[in-house]
């Protein structure tokens, strides 16, 4: 079947088959591998992208139910090589290690962000409970939030003693 | 390699640097193997065993290969290759016999992934079940480890397996894969000593790694043996060296190439699923094959952290000095010795904890049962026992009627106390007491601040607090060494090749911070190039253990020292002044006394070229080179020598509250201090401390593998088997160091990656000790369990073996 859809901005004709799921057809058709697998079964949200405004898994949506869909992945965050204050709150804070949950991260705090500007820290981990990170412990990514928002009331730091 | 430099004089270094890596991670742009494809690059899949143990009577791939699309088709009867790091024990695929559940026994590599899955769901494969050994319990001789027991034989051929001769010690014709002893003082002298003697026995489970990013590799073997291998994997030298074991191939035949890897924590440390890749290109006709493990392949084709049962025997004073302990440590290896050799000896020579054990006596076992693998995991043992050993340390702290903090304040290592292995501290090893007491004061140790007393009360749920002592030395050769290539490039910025890898640590900022401070230029000149390669960086040993950054530190000083050198070379012809008399900026060299007479880094990147054409010196390059200093192998008699590159130091304090009711627990607050020597990039430091803290938390409360009676794995999914979320944080995380220079450290430098998983598990099961009794001896803490601890309500008196007072 032939598919239609709009990712960042830029509209993407394709041939695909009735199964083939959103992430896949993003990662394998149209190239953009900048969104992760890791599980490919809706529990670790590395997959993330929004779709008509809404953070969604890749994996659990048919690129045929995304037909005529507006879709907004990772690729779209930086704008002319210059990363989005997002992106570079999550640079200042160490928001970032293996880095492989951070584009899924990345998406659900951008739609968090777009309903709710100034989210508070409870709002910001329940847009990310559904985004398993290994690596950080999340804490340095809720402070980039909260930074971004100007709520941080104290930068975290590692105290010597 | 430690000069004393004031922070104030430092310029990178002790700096919260940017990671280098940030921007193509927060873009996508970052490419992992699971992004790449290559032209002509076919997709594999995997048939694996439904059955913890059985014969293979039969395989039949002809519907499988007759499927459209099917390229290659590999089964164990035809790879008569055998893999193992310390113990050569496994082969590519099952033959003959199946050893744990999802076990490989075949693979398909096919046009699309559709197509290879759709080839293994058509192969047949004919089993006879057999009786599985899934406890190490019942694997042993529990009487006598070293003769046979009754339960059937997991490797009935060990004896005839390679194995790494001076540190490990299989027992053949039996289960036992590796038997470790250390013996110090005279243990029952130590006992006869003791006025009081507790007894305890402690369980832990299998958990699994969750990189993010499961094994990935994209292998091609092409024609004369030339082998490429693309991998998501933590060591290129250690796959490429294993790998050429395994075939008989030469080291220059074969090319690792590593890019940037989601998630390691170990289990991707040593060799996985590229052998099988390799042998479905090389039967493909040399076409690059791709296999990516799903999720659930993650957790039973591919390698965990070993199962751990223990008991631990403490005999102290009434004074509170701790006189003798004997430790008898049973590592459930599962099917394969792979790491976990390894993990029992490390964890043996440590396992007397932050403390000084005068009389002490270690026997660990690693024991093959029909289970998935174990392998190194973040901590090598260390979280295991730390959960035993400092819920032990509570228990004799409670018995003898002391406070467990000042319990372990008393015997904590210091300047002149003498380790398990007969190594001296010094006061240069690092300060846990500190940390021990700094990490109470972070939790406010034994009282309830006004915030806490009113919660309590308005809440009803109990307010416990703890603090844990933990260290870990690196696990590792002791001849471990790296080399580094650092280039100056033609515009005065450099370029350095690396074989350890980041996949996520943060060590090559910490390399590049480094680099700039001995070159004074700024960090951003600097670039650690991603993507190893075995064909044109240094050899790197393996990126385990939290060595990387004083290894690989102290490399990158030499490396940026010999760049120097021949700098300084190049300058003095070309200033016409002695190397004495130069100096460097971050843009080249300049003579001390007269600063006007200089010449950039970049007029020399090259060689120097005089106006005329004539040029001198050769491209800018500096090699660094280091290897481990002074550490030995130990004696296998009584375990003594020097093991240590250092012993990194810490503590945990957390507090707690609990409904008594319910069992349900809440984690208000855990505190981190690490002695980490030089904090090279603070904010990196307290991204480690957090992200081990909170996957420590999660196998504290949440995680770990659940078989069948048959040793099927009954929850490989993120449904059944959680890790730790956003949610689940405790309300306040602290991070804090201790800077205790280490003399050959850079700048003073040890490493923290997997200190900050140890002490959490025991720090919560004795908060909650504290407030309400209920004695846990097994990890993770579920609010069901601490529900039926507190049903119970055991009497620590169940566990004194010897008590002064008469009644007992």
């Amino acid at each position: 079947m032939k598919i239609t859809l709009t990712v960042n901005d830029q509209v993407y004709t394709r041939e695909c088959a009735p199964s083939k799921n959103l992430l896949h057809f993003l990662r394998e058709d149209i190239g953009l591998t900048g969104t992760k697998e890791g599980c490919g079964a809706g529990e670790c949200g590395a997959c993330t992208v929004i779709m008509d405004g809404k953070a969604v898994n890749a994996c659990l949506v048919l690129a045929a139910e995304a037909n005529g869909a507006q879709i907004r992945t990772v690729e779209g965050e930086a704008k002319d090589g210059i990363l989005s204050p997002l992106q570079q709150k999550f640079m200042e804070h160490h928001a970032v290690q293996c880095g492989f949950c951070t584009p899924g991260m990345l998406m659900s705090l951008r739609e968090l962000l777009e309903r709710n500007a100034k989210p508070g820290e409870h709002e910001i981990k329940q847009a990310i409970e559904g985004n398993f990170c290994r690596c950080t412990g999340y804490q340095q990514i809720i402070e980039a939030v909260l930074d971004l928002t100007g709520q941080l009331e104290h930068k975290g730091e590692l105290r010597h003693v | 390699m430690y000069d004393q430099i004031d922070q104030k004089d430092l310029s990178f270094v002790g700096h919260d640097v940017p990671r280098i890596d940030a921007i193509e991670k927060l873009t996508g742009e970052a490419a992992y193997v699971s992004d790449m494809i290559l032209p002509g690059m076919l997709h594999a899949a995997v048939k694996r065993s439904p059955h913890a143990r059985a014969r293979i009577v039969r395989i039949d791939t002809s519907k499988a290969m007759a499927l459209p699309g099917v390229r290659s088709i590999v089964i164990g009867d035809e790879l008569d290759y055998r893999i193992g790091l310390y113990v050569v024990d496994k082969y590519i695929l099952a033959r003959e016999e199946v050893r744990h559940y999802g076990e490989a026994v075949a693979a398909v590599a096919a046009d699309t992934l559709i197509i290879a899955k759709e080839a293994v769901r058509l192969i047949e494969v004919e089993y006879e079940p057999l009786p599985a050994v899934l406890a190490p319990l019942d694997a042993i001789n529990i009487d006598d480890p070293a003769k046979p027991g009754k339960a059937p034989l997991v490797h009935p051929k060990l004896g005839e397996y390679d194995h790494v001769r001076n540190a490990f010690t299989p027992q053949p014709g039996t289960n036992v894969a590796n038997y470790t002893k250390f013996r110090k003082g005279d243990i029952d002298k130590g006992f006869a000593e003791a006025d009081w003697i507790v007894e305890r026995q402690y369980t832990n489970p299998s958990v699994q790694h969750v990189p993010m990013e499961t094994h990935v590799a994209i292998v091609q073997w092409q024609a004369g043996d030339r082998i490429t291998i693309w991998t998501s994997a933590q060591s290129p030298y250690a796959v490429r060296n294993l790998f050429c074991h395994s075939f008989k191939i030469p080291h220059k035949n074969v090319r690792v190439i590593i890019p940037y890897i989601g998630g390691g924590f170990g289990g991707k440390a040593g060799i996985g699923i590229e052998p099988l890749v390799a042998c479905l290109s090389r039967k493909a006709g040399g076409r690059p094959v791709k296999l990516q493990a799903t999720r659930e392949e993650e957790f039973s084709l591919l390698p965990c952290r070993s199962a751990l049962t223990y008991r631990i025997k403490t005999g102290v004073r009434k004074d509170g000095k701790i006189v003798a302990q004997k430790m008898t440590m049973y590592w459930d290896s599962g099917a394969y010795a792979d790491y976990a050799v390894n993990v029992t000896r490390a964890s043996g020579y440590s396992c007397t904890g932050p403390y000084e054990i005068p009389n002490a006596w270690v026997d660990a076992y690693t024991i093959y049962t029909n289970k998935p693998y174990g392998t190194a995991y973040r901590g090598f043992g260390h979280v295991e026992f730390s959960w035993g050993l400092e819920r032990q340390m509570d228990l004799a702290a409670r018995t003898i009627g002391m406070d467990p903090l000042e319990f372990r304040r008393l015997n904590t290592l210091k300047p002149g106390s003498v380790t398990l292995t007969g190594e001296r501290i010094t006061e240069h090893t690092g300060n846990v007491t500190k940390c021990i007491e700094e990490a109470a004061r972070g939790i406010h140790y034994g009282k309830l601040t006004k915030e806490e007393a009113a919660r309590q009360k308005k809440t009803g749920w109990k307010i416990g607090k703890s603090v844990a002592g933990l260290q870990k030395a690196p696990a590792m050769p002791p001849f471990t060494g790296t080399a580094i290539f650092l280039k100056m490039n033609e515009d005065g910025t450099a370029t350095a090749n690396v074989s350890l890898t980041d996949m996520g640590q943060g060590t090559y900022t910490s390399l590049a911070q480094m680099l700039a401070e001995r070159l004074r230029m700024p960090v951003e000149n600097i670039k650690i190039a991603f993507e190893c390669d075995t064909d044109r960086d240094p050899y790197d040993w393996q990126t385990v253990a939290s060595k990387g950054l004083l290894i690989a530190g102290n490399a990158a000083i030499l490396a940026a020292d010999d760049l120097l050198a021949n700098a300084y070379d190049m300058a003095g012809q070309i200033l016409r002044a002695l190397p004495c008399d130069l100096d460097h900026d971050g843009k080249g060299v300049f003579v001390r006394h007269n600063h006007e007479k200089k010449i950039s880094f970049a007029e020399m990147a090259a060689g120097y070229a005089y106006p005329d054409g004539n040029g001198i010196g050769g491209p800018l390059v500096g090699v660094g080179r280091y290897i481990a200093q002074g550490l030995t192998n130990l004696d296998k008699a009584t375990g003594q020598g020097n093991p240590a590159l250092d012993w990194t130091y810490g503590a945990h304090g957390l507090v707690a509250e609990i409904n008594e009711e319910t069992g349900e627990y809440n984690i208000l607050k855990v505190c981190s201090v690490f002695d980490v020597g030089k904090a090279i990039n603070p904010a990196e430091v307290r991204g480690q401390a957090v992200g081990g803290m909170i996957q420590g938390l999660g196998t504290a409360c949440c995680e770990g593998y659940i078989y069948d009676a048959e040793g099927r794995l009954l929850n490989p999914s993120f449904t059944d088997n959680k890790i730790f979320t956003a949610m689940d944080l405790p309300e306040v995380i602290e991070s804090a160091v201790v800077e205790t220079a280490q003399l050959d450290g850079p700048f003073g430098a040890r490493g923290v990656g997997e200190h900050s998983m140890i002490g959490v598990c025991a720090a919560l099961g004795n908060a909650i000790l504290q407030v309400t009794g209920a004695e846990l001896t097994h990890m993770p803490i579920r609010f069901e369990d601490v529900w039926r601890a507190l049903q119970t309500k055991q009497s620590p008196d169940a566990w004194i073996v010897k008590s002064p007072v008469k009644h007992l």
